[in-house]
């Protein structure tokens, strides 16, 4: 096996791979396939810093490559994340990236003092979601506003703090710069892309929420040209993510310039996809004399 | 292995039950230890990123295998029809938690349409201890009734347009009946019909639930479900893991 481990922000994965939030709850349900460690991290369920109680369902459905969810960050609360997840988590031989959600800049700043004191190894700061009123992704679809938080956030956060960005913008790349200067460790991108489907008999969105969040095979396209054009404008890394369902799609993604990569959706179809993934990104290093993963990292060759 | 695993699997028979429901057999030995009446497998489909929940028809140890009958509702199941003996599927299995088995007394199993298939193992769990209430659209979507009754399940048949058996609601079916629990699983009316005839009896009632479904795990939170909990209190659980069967004064329907 090659030496798939990359570097973040200043915490070391030993591989490239990362559990995406919101598709692998907090590990136990995948801990049924295997070890947690097929992962370099995890990326543990957009926590809040009180219990949320989620959308009414039907909270997903298939659409073509992919699928559309609104599940609305249901989830038990940031004490509850800590008290009953955390050390269990903790034991699994991953890195525990914290990704957290609020719906006002001072919701963030006490769920992260919060999380100070504990064993995570990165905080994730969701202001993407599109699922919820006030979830959070209205700081992230201006500059100011990324600016905003990411400052407010970073004078609280004693953990390596990473941003993860929407792509329902007009220039994601604005939006990674904003996060940068606010004092971002890295960022993450991107979450799902707003969309919606109808049901022609009933008239009614088949997503209770009537829009949800695109993501899947069908959105990896614009996930490579949005990691693209953000490497060209930051300095800090980038964990890439969108669609990301073979080895070789992982390869794509980190030429464009993601330092690691989040696999989220891809799991459902097939849980194994890590394990297949990790081998397959091995097996293409040797054959191409790749000696670090960071080697590959924005190694596209635009024309 | 864990609780559940996804295996490729062969299918060793496919067949057409009805214009529009399939019954394959998958050769899953290791799953098949596993699995309880009313748990379910999520088919993977070549090209498609969810995966389908389909419930467990019959559980066969000697032989290793699983059973599932399943209707086409779209293009997913369109696609699974189209495979045959000999071809194998991915299934993840096997999922959430089953009908209870440790039931004394005569056990009421109400079955709707698709519904029916989960209740033929607690029909085969049960044998002459369970009493089949089966409802269909009409006499031609009529599916397992050969099934039940070899499982030694006083077996009745209602259809909505009275082409076969009784000509009415499978609950008019159990209503004559002396039973101790129900079990059942169909569409909404005739699940809000079995939780209230359990009440007026006082009798436990479980029933199984769908909802569109992702992980099938309980790790995405997609097939929410509203509850309600023993303090009152309406929450979201999910079908996948706190269900597909549950206790019918917790759902709220």
């Amino acid at each position: 096996m090659a030496d798939l481990s990359v570097k973040v922000a200043g915490v070391d994965f030993h591989n490239p791979l990362i559990a995406a939030s919101g598709t692998f709850g907090f590990g136990r349900e995948y801990a049924e396939f295997y070890p947690l460690s097929v992962f370099g991290g995890i990326s543990t369920k957009g926590t809040t810093l009180h219990p949320r109680p989620g959308n009414p369902p039907p909270r997903v459905t298939e659409t073509p490559a992919g699928m559309l969810n609104a599940v609305g960050l249901q989830n038990p609360g940031v004490d509850a994340f800590i008290r009953e997840e955390l050390p269990w988590l903790s034991g699994q031989g991953t890195r525990i990236v914290a990704n957290i959600a609020g719906s006002a800049v001072e919701d963030y700043c006490q769920t992260v003092e919060k999380l100070n004191p504990t064993c995570v190894d990165m905080v994730e700061l969701n202001i993407s979601c599109p699922n919820v009123k006030e979830g959070g992704v209205q700081f992230g679809t201006s500059a100011q506003s990324v600016y905003a938080i990411t400052k407010a956030v970073r004078d609280v956060c004693k953990k390596p703090l990473m941003v993860k960005l929407s792509p329902n913008v007009t220039d994601i790349s604005e939006m990674s710069v904003a996060a940068e200067h606010g004092g971002a460790d890295a960022v993450s991108m991107i979450n799902t892309l707003t969309g919606m489907r109808v049901d022609i008999h009933t008239r009614r969105p088949i997503i209770h929420n009537n829009t949800g969040g695109l993501s899947g095979p069908a959105v990896l396209p614009v996930a490579l040209r949005m990691v693209w054009q953000a490497y060209q404008k930051v300095k800090i890394p980038i964990v890439g993510l969108g669609g990301i369902s073979t080895w070789q799609d992982a390869v794509e993604m980190l030429l464009c310039g993601a330092t690691a990569l989040q696999l989220g959706t891809v799991l459902f179809t097939d849980p194994y996809a890590p394990v297949k993934i990790a081998q397959g990104l091995s097996e293409y290093m040797e054959k191409n004399g790749v000696a670090h993963i960071a080697d590959l990292t924005g190694g596209v060759r635009p024309w | 292995m864990g609780k559940y695993d996804s295996i490729l699997c062969k299918i060793t028979r496919a067949e057409q039950l009805t214009a529009d429901v399939y019954d394959f057999t998958l050769e899953a030995p290791a799953l098949a230890v596993l699995a309880q009446p009313g748990q379910f497998a999520q088919i993977r489909l070549p090209g498609h990123a969810l995966r389908r929940p389909i419930s467990i028809c019959g559980i066969d140890r000697a032989a290793g295998t699983l059973r599932f009958v399943f209707q086409v509702r779209g293009q997913g199941t369109a696609e699974l029809a189209g495979f045959r003996a000999g071809d194998a599927l991915e299934i993840m299995a096997p999922l959430g938690n089953g009908f209870s088995l440790d039931l004394s007394g005569k056990v009421l199993l109400l079955g709707g349409g698709i519904g029916t298939p989960p209740l033929l193992g607690c029909a085969a769990h049960y044998g002459k201890n369970a009493i089949a209430a089966l409802g269909f659209r009409t006499r031609e979507a009529v599916i397992l009734e050969e099934d039940f009754q070899s499982a030694g399940a006083e077996t009745l048949i209602a259809t909505d347009d009275g082409t076969y058996g009784h000509h009415g609601l499978v609950t008019e079916l159990a209503a004559e009946k002396d039973f101790s629990a129900v079990l059942a699983c169909g569409p909404a009316p005739m699940l809000r019909a079995a939780q209230a005839l359990a009440a007026t009896r006082s009798v436990p009632c479980f029933l199984s639930l769908e909802e569109r479904m992702a992980c099938g795990i309980g790790a995405c939170l997609g097939c929410a479900v509203a509850l309600v909990g023993g303090d009152g209190r309406e929450y979201y659980g999910h079908v996948c893991k706190d269900g597909p069967v549950f206790d019918s004064r917790q759902v709220l329907l």
